[in-house]
């Protein structure tokens, strides 16, 4: 499904060109879950980022579903993330003058503007899986950060992305609501047979996913894949 | 299209009180060009009224030279009768005019039997005159009906200087074109009020006097062609109109005649000139009033929003639709200044109007201020608003499309 080859990422500071990611290849198949962990700054959100086809690598070659992401436009890259990638944010990055039930409506009217009736059908259902149904007219102020998450799983999920990547998702929760985020992204990951990427340092989550890849120093150094049978 | 206009006002009023004031500043400036470009379009139309309606007419057509040395009342710079015979079919043809009158201007001198003074005076056919300058009749006072043969009207001024009142019998003596005097008796028929300008202290005979006095026989010459348009909006194409008139050529292969517009005639149209450079400084202030605030504020809200920016460019938004959302934001602080500002205007000139206010100019005192607003000049003023307004939001729109998403995710 995502097949990156020989990826480097060099910025620019000053007189000096710092090399973040060095020649990483990766292969993603669809319905893993995955988490990219490593120490700060060892590249694993700039890794993130130019998978989620929100950066773009100095050299190398992104491929997911047969479609070569390097090269492309701002704009031919935001249709693309639009129709096969989703995001879920560390502080849940909802808009603020939007009911939870128009952030998750959002996506589906402004990237792929789907028709009323349909779009409804699909906001409910997805309110009702990730438990926000009764809460779909509040705004983002007025839930806790728990179920601000929910809202942006849910916002995520309902373009219906094969991949979907997640920036320390659960860093800004406590345990408890940590865990139950946790269990319901693993839920919807069997449901939907989506491909949940992680970049993170959290336990609770490493301890769940079914493939680690390490990155330090922006080497890929470890990619092990865990059976929790 | 509904949701980026939803969406971009809940933006607005997620900080209403900015937007209150943003809006509120444009309205204001709206108000303020409205009511002074009515007010303004009042005096000036008060003046130009006057100027044609009861001085000027529209177009004057004279012989060639005869402009240049008007200060003189040339009575050898007439035009003769084949020059009228020339000019009339085609005024009488033109659809555009309304009316035209025959003057001969000269000067002559003026006794009340113990003093004598000089006068300007304009020979008339009263009816002609009168149908051609329609409120020439507002500033005789006691005149009864027309200005019959035997009769003159005569400056305020003068009357007053010469102690000469309406009834009394008077003695004009004139020199004609050859340079022979000759006298007449004539009666104060009115008093015609002073106006500035040129013609503004002239009084009138009738032109069968003027005749006698200047002893021109049958065949009248006149001094200047007066003409009414229908319209004193369509004064260009009236010109062109009259264009062909200027196609016959002197003995030296010069136009032999000269048309010109009041406004070429009078020096009032610098001062109307003036409102209308004072009404484009005025609308020149609102353009920077909109353009400066709507600036402000749009920029204020990229800089707040970037993280919001990167998130729904991250979810796929396309970089058009991100510089749409910013347009319409303000695109509708634009239209809402717009409309409030129009209506508020509409508002206080009614009052105005209910209210009115007197002004005093020159020695005309309470005159009484009609300012009227036009739906043009509130469409254009308006257009002006929403226009400058979708201007000042193109380059914040172009910066927020413009965001990399992964350095505005990374903002707070």
């Amino acid at each position: 499904m995502l097949n990156a080859q020989h990826l480097c990422k060099t910025y620019r500071s000053g007189e000096v060109d710092l090399e973040v990611i060095k020649d990483f290849s990766l292969s993603i198949e669809q319905s893993e879950f995955i988490s990219l962990v490593g120490p700060s700054g060892s590249g694993k959100s700039t890794m993130l980022n130019m998978l989620g086809c929100l950066d773009t690598p100095t050299s190398g070659e992104i491929i997911i579903n047969n479609t070569k992401i390097t090269g492309m436009s701002k704009t031919q890259m935001a249709h693309f993330r639009g129709e096969n990638i989703g995001f879920i944010f560390q502080s849940f990055n909802l808009i603020p003058v939007l009911s939870v039930y128009e952030n998750i409506e959002y996506p589906l009217i402004m990237i792929q503007n789907l028709p009323e009736q349909e779009r409804e059908e699909r906001i409910l259902k997805l309110l009702d899986e990730v438990g926000m149904l009764d809460q779909k007219d509040k705004t983002p102020d007025q839930i806790s950060g728990g179920q601000m998450q929910r809202v942006a799983i849910a916002r995520a999920l309902i373009t219906n992305p094969k991949l979907i990547f997640a920036d320390e998702p659960t860093a800004n929760l406590d345990t408890k609501t940590a865990y139950k985020i946790i269990d319901l992204m693993k839920k919807i990951q069997m449901e939907h047979q989506s491909t949940f990427v992680f970049a993170t340092h959290d336990e609770k989550i490493v301890s769940t996913v079914d493939r680690i890849i390490t990155i330090v120093d922006g080497e890929l150094v470890d990619d092990k894949r865990i059976s929790h049978e | 299209m509904n949701n980026i206009i939803k969406l971009s006002y809940r933006n607005l009023l997620r900080n209403g009180r900015r937007t209150l004031l943003t809006a509120s500043l444009i309205t204001l400036g709206v108000i303020f060009v409205l009511i002074y470009t009515a007010l303004s379009g009042s005096f000036k139309g008060y003046m130009v009224g006057q100027i044609t309606d009861s001085m000027m007419g529209h177009i004057q057509i004279h012989k060639k030279g005869y402009v240049a040395a008007v200060d003189n009342l040339p009575l050898d710079r007439n035009l003769p009768k084949m020059a009228l015979e020339f000019i009339e079919p085609k005024i009488k043809e033109n659809p555009l005019v309304e009316s035209y009158s025959y003057r001969i201007k000269f000067g002559a001198m003026f006794s009340n039997f113990e003093s004598t003074t000089n006068i300007r005076l304009n020979a008339i056919y009263p009816e002609a005159e009168f149908k051609t300058l329609p409120d020439l009749k507002k500033r005789i006072t006691g005149m009864e009906d027309e200005l019959k043969a035997g009769g003159i009207v005569i400056p305020e001024l003068l009357a007053k200087g010469m102690k000469v009142k309406v009834g009394d019998t008077i003695v004009l003596v004139a020199n004609n074109k050859s340079g022979s005097v000759n006298g007449v008796n004539l009666k104060v028929a009115g008093i015609v009020g002073q106006m500035s300008g040129p013609g503004g202290r002239d009084g009138y005979i009738h032109m069968d006097d003027a005749k006698k006095v200047l002893r021109m026989g049958l065949e009248v010459e006149v001094s200047e062609i007066v003409v009414r348009l229908k319209d004193v909006e369509t004064l260009k194409e009236g010109m062109a109109s009259l264009d062909s008139i200027l196609e016959k050529k002197n003995k030296e292969g010069q136009s032999a005649f000269e048309v010109h517009s009041w406004e070429q005639l009078s020096p009032f149209y610098n001062i109307i000139k003036m409102i209308d450079i004072m009404n484009l400084s005025i609308k020149i202030i609102l353009i920077s009033i909109v353009l400066i605030s709507i600036l402000n504020v749009m920029i204020m809200s990229v800089f707040e929003r970037v993280r919001e920016i990167g998130t729904i460019a991250a979810m796929g938004t396309p970089p058009l639709t991100i510089v749409k959302l910013f347009l319409t934001e303000g695109l509708m602080l634009g239209v809402l200044g717009a409309i409030l500002g129009s209506a508020l205007s509409v508002g206080i000139l009614y009052v105005l109007n209910i209210v009115k206010i007197t002004y005093s100019f020159g020695k005309e005192t309470g005159l009484v201020l009609s300012p009227v607003l036009h739906v043009n000049e509130v469409m254009g003023v308006s257009l002006i608003v929403i226009a400058i307004a979708l201007v000042a939001s193109i380059s914040p729109a172009i910066k927020a499309a413009r965001l990399d998403p992964v350095e505005a995710l990374r903002s707070h």
